[in-house]
């Protein structure tokens, strides 16, 4: 109810609550004042309230202000065109919860989407409509990993309305510094004071952002206050000097091998061994050379391996864990951590001056084999090491690439991730061309968006030998999801004759046909959204 | 006319839905992808196939440059209304020239919208013979019109002993009572044809146990119930306009027979309310010559839309009348001339103390009025502890937000579209404070709904 500043008529106040009083009591017990001779109490009352009631309402003022925030910071970047903004409305309109189907249908999955419109719209440039940011908000809360793109899109008003809306509280512990990321000598002291007094979580995001951007700053700040932290944060703290790692950063890390908790130590050794050149990866590599040599007593080269004895105190002081899982034996858990400690590069020395693709091609005696290569599968992901990547990937057309072998599917997928983007695609096309679609799904997750026109093709081929096959396309539901998020929209096109629905085959599943035209024409139908996308936010 | 160039918003297509549902499933086809020969034509119709799961595409046809909205025809078995493939033309259209061209309009489509308009004039034409012939049979119209007052005579008089026998066991009984006893008379109010009186009683049932300060508020209820009795009874007495208010009050049906303005009238919020068996759609308008503000409304069974759909920030050009009675905003759509297209218009707005005002000189004629329509210009959102107010920029003044207001989503649209910088704000304002429906951005831009 609006306030009233000042009563039309200074008895009134006290006259109405002489009129509630005696209605709350009842007339029975309490005579109303006043009233016109020849009514009775309650009529007189139920008139006098009415005058009342009437004339509080007639003399309404507006309240005093309260005291106003701050505005919004302005957002500099250009506005969405019109299409655009309108498409976002959609997207943003198509919520989970609302009606959710069964199959799925010939329509495009509207909040897969969106990412991909988030993603287009923050290398364009655009600022998102203010009307928009609640939704923005309400989507990125319910969705963490729509969360980056959806706050960078929404720029410095949504921080500034996370502010008043408690729901969106999260907008302010994922950006950098609650909205105002420092930048500049000048904000020295605000950084020192927010490292300083900040919350847990405000302090990570600072370091994470201050360390991507000036890495030596990063740590340099972390040393200022490193022996005074709790153990676990040293640990999360840590772990943010994973981002821009480099050489600079060995005497921090030297430090930490001797810290008082074990994680913190593990975690400074796992850093260091990254770095090829540092004291402790030389003194990993003489470790696991010891245990590595070519035997040349059989017929053919082969790999001979001799796991460590014990753990000493110097392996333990590098990072070694000393107790192995349950199940594992001691000695190949701490071979398995020497190997995948010590620098790639320094193999082909010590095995006979062969390359790495020799090095993997030579046998390996006695069950080795799988321990040695998933070693240096981790070492290459870790050390991000092509060369011995693409030696442990293999040909993309081996038959052991598609079904048991020395590397798994999960490891190849993580090989795969140190190579270029289309490298990668024509790994993964000559995977699919040999094993088909059914392995596919891990590998596909790890290239670059969207798919590389000889991946696509291998993809859509696939897909089409699938349906003549007569399987049902729900077995292939998975793939083709992220062919709807991740084929290229101009192979759209391609796809034209295979949205008819053929003629049952005798041996077919039933109504296979069928399902498949729908899902393909489920599929052109959001490549073409996406074609449309992109042109709307391309206009002028 | 032609509607080339002049395309709705994605919003305003999807205030046309009949539900969530729809409004999902439309938006899904609101791409190229299931549509072909698709196509709109300078008299403002739409048209184009849109592949389902069947053999044949459905037949999808809007007519938008029909009076009271825009009119829909599918091929497809939908009973929604209008159905997703409706929307989802709409949408494409919306969109893009590219996907929907100008174009001529396929046979089945132009057979379509030329039926329609032909029935629709022959529906004028016959509208005005009858009009001109008057109702069949006078006298038997007056004594139904007589016997029905008196039984609403015999409801506000037992209406009016109930309240007299609360308030002499007092209000505080009353929370006791519980809802029971409002129901019973709430019912007798239905025989006795007073509509009116019913509703009025049943939200009294709800009062006490609406929180804090309920014995003022069911006191000002039953004072205001017991003014509407009293009005009733001696109505004879009273100023026409003021017996006129009475009577749509307490629940007569009443016809527009206000002169027909025509004006450029710009469709200033659109939101429905829904109890157990109607849905309740309000309209407001604002007529951008005559500066008069009026409200439309249009009922749906329960669960069913409302047929008459006017996206907001549109005008159309047409003739509203107003319904008798003193302060009385509401108005019947009639004739329209063209189509709701896009426009640039905007209500002229005023400050906090002026639509604080404006409310209390409407109670004047009508002091059962609870909020009149008004526009606030250069106002702020501000959070004032658990509530919100609307401050003008210019002054140390504000107006808090309705109870209402401050649950709906449409506060934060505010909040976003302001960020702290004046807007204009159309809204309801009241004794209860002000609702917030539809906003404008300080600089240019469209209406952003918020209810």
């Amino acid at each position: 109810m609006i306030r009233t500043s000042a009563p039309v008529e200074t008895p009134a106040a006290g006259a109405w609550e002489e009129l509630v009083t005696t209605a709350l009591l009842g007339t029975d017990r309490r005579t109303p004042p006043g009233g016109a001779p020849g009514r009775d109490a309650p009529s007189a009352l139920l008139d006098a309230a009415a005058v009342q009631t009437v004339r509080r309402r007639a003399g309404l003022r507006p309240a005093p202000a309260a005291k106003r925030p701050e505005p919004a910071p302005a957002d500099r970047r250009p506005p969405l065109p019109a299409a655009a903004a309108r498409r976002l409305a959609v997207l943003l309109a198509d919520r989970p919860g609302a009606a959710a189907g069964g199959r799925r249908s010939t329509m495009p999955d509207l909040m897969e989407l969106l990412p991909q419109w988030l993603a287009a719209a923050n290398a364009r440039g655009y600022a998102a409509p203010p009307e928009a940011l609640p939704a923005l908000l309400d989507a990125a809360r319910g969705r963490t990993d729509l969360r980056p793109a959806a706050l960078a899109f929404a720029g410095p008003r949504a921080l500034w309305l996370a502010k008043l809306n408690p729901d969106w509280r999260f907008a302010l512990r994922a950006t950098p510094g609650g909205g105002a990321a420092p930048h500049g000598p000048e904000d020295a002291d605000r950084i020192r004071a927010r490292w300083e007094e900040g919350l847990f979580a405000e302090r990570v995001t600072l370091l994470t952002a201050i360390r991507a951007r000036r890495p030596a700053d990063a740590r340099e700040l972390l040393a200022t206050t490193w022996a005074t932290e709790r153990a676990e944060d040293r640990l999360m703290f840590l772990d943010s000097l994973r981002t821009g790692l480099g050489p600079d950063d060995e005497p921090f890390l030297e430090q930490a091998l001797a810290d008082r908790s074990r994680n913190v130590r593990a975690t400074a050794a796992e850093l260091l061994s990254a770095l090829p050149a540092s004291a402790l990866a030389a003194r990993m590599a003489a470790r696991a050379g010891a245990c590595v040599a070519v035997d040349h007593t059989h017929a053919t080269p082969t790999i001979v391996v001799e796991a460590p004895h014990e753990c000493d105190a110097g392996m333990e002081r590098d990072g070694v864990v000393p107790k192995a899982p349950t199940g594992r034996g001691e000695r190949s858990w701490w071979l398995g951590q020497l190997l995948e400690a010590a620098p790639l590069r320094t193999w082909p020395a010590r095995l006979g001056g062969r390359t790495p693709q020799e090095i993997v091609a030579l046998p390996v005696a006695d069950d080795w084999q799988g321990e040695l290569h998933a070693a240096w599968c981790r070492a290459a992901v870790r050390q991000r090491d092509a060369q011995w990547a693409r030696a442990l990937l293999g040909p993309p057309s081996a038959p052991e690439a598609g079904g048991p072998g020395a590397v798994s599917l999960a490891e190849r997928a993580k090989l795969l991730g140190t190579l270029n983007a289309a490298e990668r695609a024509d790994w993964v096309a000559g995977f699919i061309a040999t094993h088909g679609l059914s392995e596919a799904f891990q590998l596909l997750g790890v290239c670059a968006v969207p798919w590389a026109a000889p991946l696509g093709r291998a993809v859509v081929d696939a897909l089409n030998i699938a349906r003549d096959a007569g399987s049902y396309p729900w077995s292939f539901s998975g793939v083709m999801g992220l062919a709807e998020r991740c084929l290229d929209p101009a192979e759209a096109s391609r796809l034209d004759g295979l949205l008819a629905v053929p003629d049952e085959a005798e041996d077919a599943s039933p109504g296979a046909g069928g399902y498949w035209a729908e899902a393909f024409q489920r599929l052109v139908t959001t490549l073409r959204l996406r074609a449309a996308m992109a042109e709307e936010l391309d206009a002028p | 006319m032609t509607l080339q160039g002049v395309r709705w918003t994605a919003d305003q297509v999807l205030a046309l839905a009949p539900d969530d549902a729809s409004r999902k499933a439309g938006s899904k086809l609101g791409s190229a992808g299931p549509w072909s020969e698709a196509g709109s034509s300078d008299e403002g119709t739409v048209w184009g196939l849109c592949r389902g799961s069947g053999s044949r595409p459905y037949q999808t046809v809007v007519d938008i440059a029909d009076a009271g909205g825009p009119a829909y025809k599918c091929s497809c078995p939908s009973r929604k209304f209008p159905c997703k493939h409706a929307l989802g033309l709409l949408l494409l259209w919306a969109a893009s020239d590219a996907t929907v061209p100008p174009g001529q309009a396929p046979d089945w489509a132009e057979q379509w919208v030329a039926g329609r308009r032909q029935r629709t004039a022959e529906k004028k034409a016959a509208g005005a013979a009858g009009s001109a012939s008057g109702s069949a049979d006078p006298e038997a119209a007056r004594r139904r019109a007589e016997r029905r007052a008196e039984r609403i005579t015999a409801g506000a008089t037992e209406l009016e002993q109930r309240l007299a026998d609360l308030l002499r066991g007092g209000l505080a009984a009353a929370e006791q009572a519980g809802y029971g006893l409002w129901e019973e008379a709430a019912a007798r109010m239905v025989d006795a044809q007073a509509p009116g009186l019913a509703a009025r009683v049943r939200e009294l049932g709800a009062i006490p146990s609406s929180g804090p300060g309920w014995p003022v508020r069911l006191l000002e209820e039953c004072a205001l119930l017991h003014l509407l009795d009293e009005g009733w009874l001696r109505r004879e007495g009273l100023p026409d306009e003021l017996a006129a208010t009475v009577r749509s009050r307490v629940g007569l049906p009443v016809s527009a027979d206000g002169p027909p303005v025509r004006d450029r009238w710009l469709v200033l919020a659109q939101y429905d309310t829904a109890d157990a068996k109607l849905t309740t759609r309000r309209i407001w308008l604002h007529g951008a010559d005559c500066g008069r503000t009026a409200l439309l409304l249009s009922y749906g069974a329960a669960g069913r839309a409302p047929e008459l759909a006017l996206p907001v920030g549109l005008a159309l050009d047409a003739e509203v009348s107003a319904y008798p009675g003193a302060g009385q905003s509401r108005a019947a759509l009639g004739e329209q001339f063209a189509a709701p297209a896009p426009t640039r218009i905007r209500p002229p707005g005023v400050t906090t103390a002026q639509a604080a005002a404006r409310y209390g000189e409407a109670l004047r004629d009508d002091p059962w009025l609870e909020s009149v329509p008004v526009t606030l210009k250069d106002v702020i959102p501000v959070p004032d502890g658990e509530v919100w107010q609307l401050v003008d920029a210019g002054a140390d003044s504000a107006l808090p937000l309705t109870p209402v207001a401050r649950t709906r989503p449409g506060l934060w649209r505010l909040v976003a579209l302001s960020g702290g910088a004046p807007v204009t704000v159309f809204g309801e304002c009241g004794h209860r404070g002000f609702t917030p429906l539809t906003a404008w951005p300080e600089s240019e831009g469209e209406a952003v709904t918020l209810c």
